[in-house]
């Protein structure tokens, strides 16, 4: 036990001496987080609106009122003319122009069919795109309010619902895939390049030819970076709740134990790692180009799973952040109960248990 | 104490070790002598249970070097050729941090070490990494002797050390002698053989003579004759073409040679008198290898 104790206040010593890893450690989820939650962030806020409202009736006043009251639109300007359009946009003035047509009102009214242009600037599609959602959707929610009060014939509105993250909030996507992405960078990278350490150095030699049996030499250079994490989880989950804004809907206690799965396969995969590599370089590349790359694009961290080609998709289930991200969506966003997480935690059981029993394996008591 | 039978190991298709076979007393200092690459850390690394060899048994200690690793190594000390501590940890941490893995404290075998142990006392707050390479090396011998092993293998302790500190080194291992410690050594520094109790000389994974330092000088079979000039590879060159001479070659400021009918002849401006062969000389003689420059 003391040989044990020792060895890990060692690894300890390691880690705090070594300023680089120390800030790799615990600023790379602090920095993570708010990258992917402000800096990268596919909403669209204070969208500048141009209006050119030729009928000046009830109903257009209705719209322009509710759009300028949304968080997302500023109503900037009126303009009096269509050609100053083309104007506005060339300014800058303006991100998105409304254009109503003329007696609004009472074409709405008496045909039940009135006409609203929506003019985007497409420079950037995507939040042009986004744009005109946002706004079609604050469109069509007066039109149902006006078409209650005038009973006019129903007309078939496409309906628009954002479900769990109504304002699409991006936050909400990013949080649980950063989890994965910094749990298994900083257990398996660094465990991995921890252990292979050793080896570069030529400690391992004297280390092996000791008494200390090799598996309590892996758990106590695992045990370090599993309080790390400990940490790391701890850190995430507040700065996505207090800093973020995004809340922990459902079971907090089982949203940590599926997080201490995930921790025990990254931890074991970083083992295997360490076995196959030779030197500290080789470790890293392996961890970078083997679980990064792979999290990052195959996990459904960034690009969902379901728009993937039919192969990469049979690729992603042996992602095991494919599968942590997915629990934690549910646990966390979308707050449902553990027994819809079965698969996923025992997908996440099963990959530990196979990491654990093939590096104990590959683990060399010998150099060769 | 230490007994190897036909021991080989191939890496591929380099032989580093061929039926290498010797065996130590207990409590004597045996010196594994030879160049880089003749197969030293390999066999080193066979012995601390660290390799598997192809063929051949090895016994440490009374126990096999395969079906008993574990045993050995709670009970070897082994000091590998490169400095393997912990650089980010001070003297005293690796220390106490090595003590720990051996289920020992430094207290307990303190009068083991003291004697090397107090010469680096001074510096124990400070890093390992930023010690000199003399005092690398008694840090590593004092962790490699913290747990009192019985064997201790050190491969080329003394390499890349300042000669001050090797020949303080060799006084340790005199005195870690005196304690009843059997003491593996491998060096490429032939004046440090004549200072082993029995010495083995090994090249390209071949041992070529096992005896102890004086009786392998004694049985230096030529007249050795040493011989200087202005310039020492003119002379070199000359003497090569000559058909007397066996063997010729550069040791030192003096040229080495051996004639063939055991007479220095005459040769003019050139002073040649009779010398006392040492341990490099019979390695020379016992490669086989003629005209080698060295």
């Amino acid at each position: 036990m003391n040989q044990f104790l020792s060895f890990v206040k060692k690894e300890f010593r390691h880690i705090f001496r070594d300023k680089r890893t120390m800030l790799i450690l615990l600023g790379m989820p602090i920095a993570q987080i708010i990258l992917f939650g402000f800096a990268i962030t596919t909403e669209v806020q204070n969208i500048r609106v141009a209006v050119l409202d030729s009928s000046k009736d009830i109903s257009t006043q209705r719209i322009i009122d509710r759009i300028d009251a949304s968080k997302y639109f500023n109503i900037a300007q009126t303009i009096h003319n269509y050609d100053e359009v083309d104007k506005v946009f060339q300014c800058g003035d303006a991100d998105l122009v409304i254009v109503f047509e003329e007696r609004f009102n009472e074409n709405l009214i008496h045909t039940g069919k009135a006409q609203i242009q929506l003019i985007a600037d497409a420079t950037d599609p995507n939040t042009a795109t986004t744009e005109i959602n946002y706004i079609t959707s604050i469109i069509n929610s007066v039109q149902l309010e006006l078409m209650g009060t005038n009973f006019v014939p129903i007309q078939i509105i496409p309906e628009i619902r954002m479900l769990y993250n109504p304002q699409m909030k991006s936050a909400y996507n990013f949080v649980p895939g950063v989890m994965g992405l910094i749990l298994m960078l900083v257990c398996s990278m660094m465990t991995s390049i921890s252990i292979v350490r050793e080896k570069e150095m030529g400690t391992m030699e004297i280390l092996l030819v000791s008494p200390m049996r090799p598996i309590y030499i892996v758990l106590s250079k695992v045990m370090p970076y599993f309080l790390l994490s400990c940490v790391n989880l701890t850190t995430i989950l507040l700065l996505s709740v207090f800093v973020l804004g995004v809340p922990v809907a459902g079971s907090l206690f089982w949203l940590i134990l599926v997080s201490f799965v995930f921790i025990v396969v990254s931890l074991s995969l970083g083992m295997l790692i360490s076995t196959l590599a030779v030197n500290q370089v080789a470790a890293m590349l392996m961890s970078g180009m083997v679980l990064m790359m792979p999290v990052l694009l195959l996990s459904g961290m960034i690009f969902p799973i379901e728009n993937m080609p039919q192969i990469l998709q049979w690729l992603s289930n042996i992602i095991p952040a494919r599968w942590y991200i997915s629990a934690i969506r549910k646990l966390m966003i979308e707050g449902t109960a553990i027994t819809f997480v079965l698969k996923e935690l025992a997908i996440l059981l099963f990959m530990a248990f196979f990491f654990i029993t093939v590096s104990l394996k590959k683990f060399k008591i010998r150099l060769q | 104490m230490v007994t190897v039978q036909n021991i080989t190991k191939q890496y591929g298709k380099t032989e580093a070790l061929k039926n290498v076979s010797f065996s130590t007393g207990v409590g004597e200092i045996f010196g594994i002598i030879g160049p880089d690459g003749a197969g030293k850390t390999t066999l080193f690394r066979i012995l601390t249970t660290l390799l598997l060899p192809d063929s051949g048994t090895a016994i440490v200690n009374g126990l096999d070097v395969v079906k008993d690793y574990k045993q050995i190594r709670n009970n070897v000390g082994y000091m590998p050729g490169r400095f393997s501590l912990y650089q980010d940890l001070t003297v005293e941490e690796n220390l106490n941090f090595f003590a720990a893995v051996f289920n020992t404290t430094v207290k307990e075998n303190y009068y083991l070490i003291k004697g090397i142990y107090k010469q680096i006392e001074p510096f124990k707050k400070r890093k390992a990494g930023a010690l000199s390479g003399g005092m690398k090396q008694k840090l590593a011998l004092s962790c490699a002797l913290v747990h009192k092993p019985e064997v201790l293998f050190l491969d080329e302790p003394t390499t890349g050390v300042d000669p001050v500190s090797r020949k303080e080194f060799w006084e340790m291992l005199k005195d870690l002698k005196k304690q009843g410690i059997t003491i593996l050594v491998s060096t490429p520094y032939m004046d440090e053989a004549a200072l082993c109790d029995h010495i083995a000389l090994i090249q390209l994974g071949r041992i070529m003579s096992i005896n102890t330092p004086q009786q392998i000088v004694a049985e230096y079979r030529n007249k050795l004759y040493a011989t200087k000039s202005e310039s020492n590879y003119r002379l070199l060159k000359q003497l090569k073409l000559r058909s007397d001479v066996a063997s010729c070659y550069i040791s030192g400021e003096y040229l080495h040679v051996v004639f063939k009918n055991n007479t220095a002849p005459f040769i003019e401006n050139v002073e040649i008198h009779n010398i006392q062969p040492t341990i490099e000389d019979c390695f020379i003689q016992l490669m086989g290898v003629n005209n080698v420059d060295r």
